[in-house]
């Protein structure tokens, strides 16, 4: 089990209503993690699209995570 | 000064065709983004930009970097807002100096697509019956997120 801040951003924050948790969790990956919050936050399974970051870097779904990792879940973005 | 810029201040367009003003270059290009009355068929009265800075300034400068070496570019530059705007609005500039003018229309192109597609940056929409939404976060009910489910 691996202890890792869980970071929401704008629709996801409101869906959540919190805008970042900490979670004591077996998930190996964004993906997996991803799924496991969705369990505790139901708004978070209706989006299409997303990115990911980790410790502000870019990221990909399947990337492994580590121990005090903080994972940023962006909802599908839209500037401009 | 920084070629990739957040602020919740508003945009003056004016200044950048003398930041990137060079004698090596014969042509500039500004792209203006302004906030808008209408989307989908509905009166927008206003948005808000929530923007996570610390990567978008970060992956926006990698956009910037990307263009320039691509497109062989002499300079380029763009700023986007934060917080609330009104209709009219300046959203985004995105500038690009430039020997030749095809370069310059490409670059800029390019880096106004990538900073829609790939800056944490969202877009909240107030509408004229009260309501507000995210900007390409509709519902599609539970269970459609097409997140990839592998290696769970």
């Amino acid at each position: 089990m691996k202890n890792i801040k869980v970071r929401y951003f704008a629709a996801y924050r409101e869906e959540t209503g919190i805008g970042s948790e900490t979670v004591n969790t077996g998930a190996g990956t964004p993906a997996a993690l991803f799924a496991e919050c969705a369990t505790r936050h139901a708004g978070l399974q209706s989006y299409s699209a997303a990115l990911v970051a980790i410790n502000d870097e870019m990221s990909d779904w399947n990337t492994a995570l580590c121990e005090g990792d903080e994972v940023l879940f962006f909802p599908p973005v839209a500037g401009g | 000064m920084n070629r990739f810029e957040i602020t919740a201040q508003a945009i003056d367009p004016d200044v950048f065709r003398q930041r990137l003003l060079d004698p090596a270059c014969g042509a500039y290009v500004q792209f203006d983004g302004w906030v808008r009355n209408h989307n989908e068929g509905q009166r927008v009265l206003r948005l808000e930009y929530e923007v996570y800075e610390p990567l978008a300034v970060k992956e926006g400068q990698g956009i910037i970097d990307e263009a320039i070496e691509r497109f062989g570019v002499n300079n380029a530059c763009c700023v986007h807002r934060s917080g609330l705007l009104e209709i009219t609005d300046l959203a985004v500039v995105v500038a690009v100096s430039s020997p030749h003018r095809d370069a310059a229309f490409q670059a800029c192109r390019y880096i106004i697509d990538e900073t829609k597609a790939r800056l944490p940056i969202w877009k909240k929409e107030h509408y004229e019956n009260g309501e507000a939404e995210w900007v390409n976060c509709k519902h599609h009910g539970p269970g459609s997120s097409t997140i990839p489910q592998a290696n769970l």
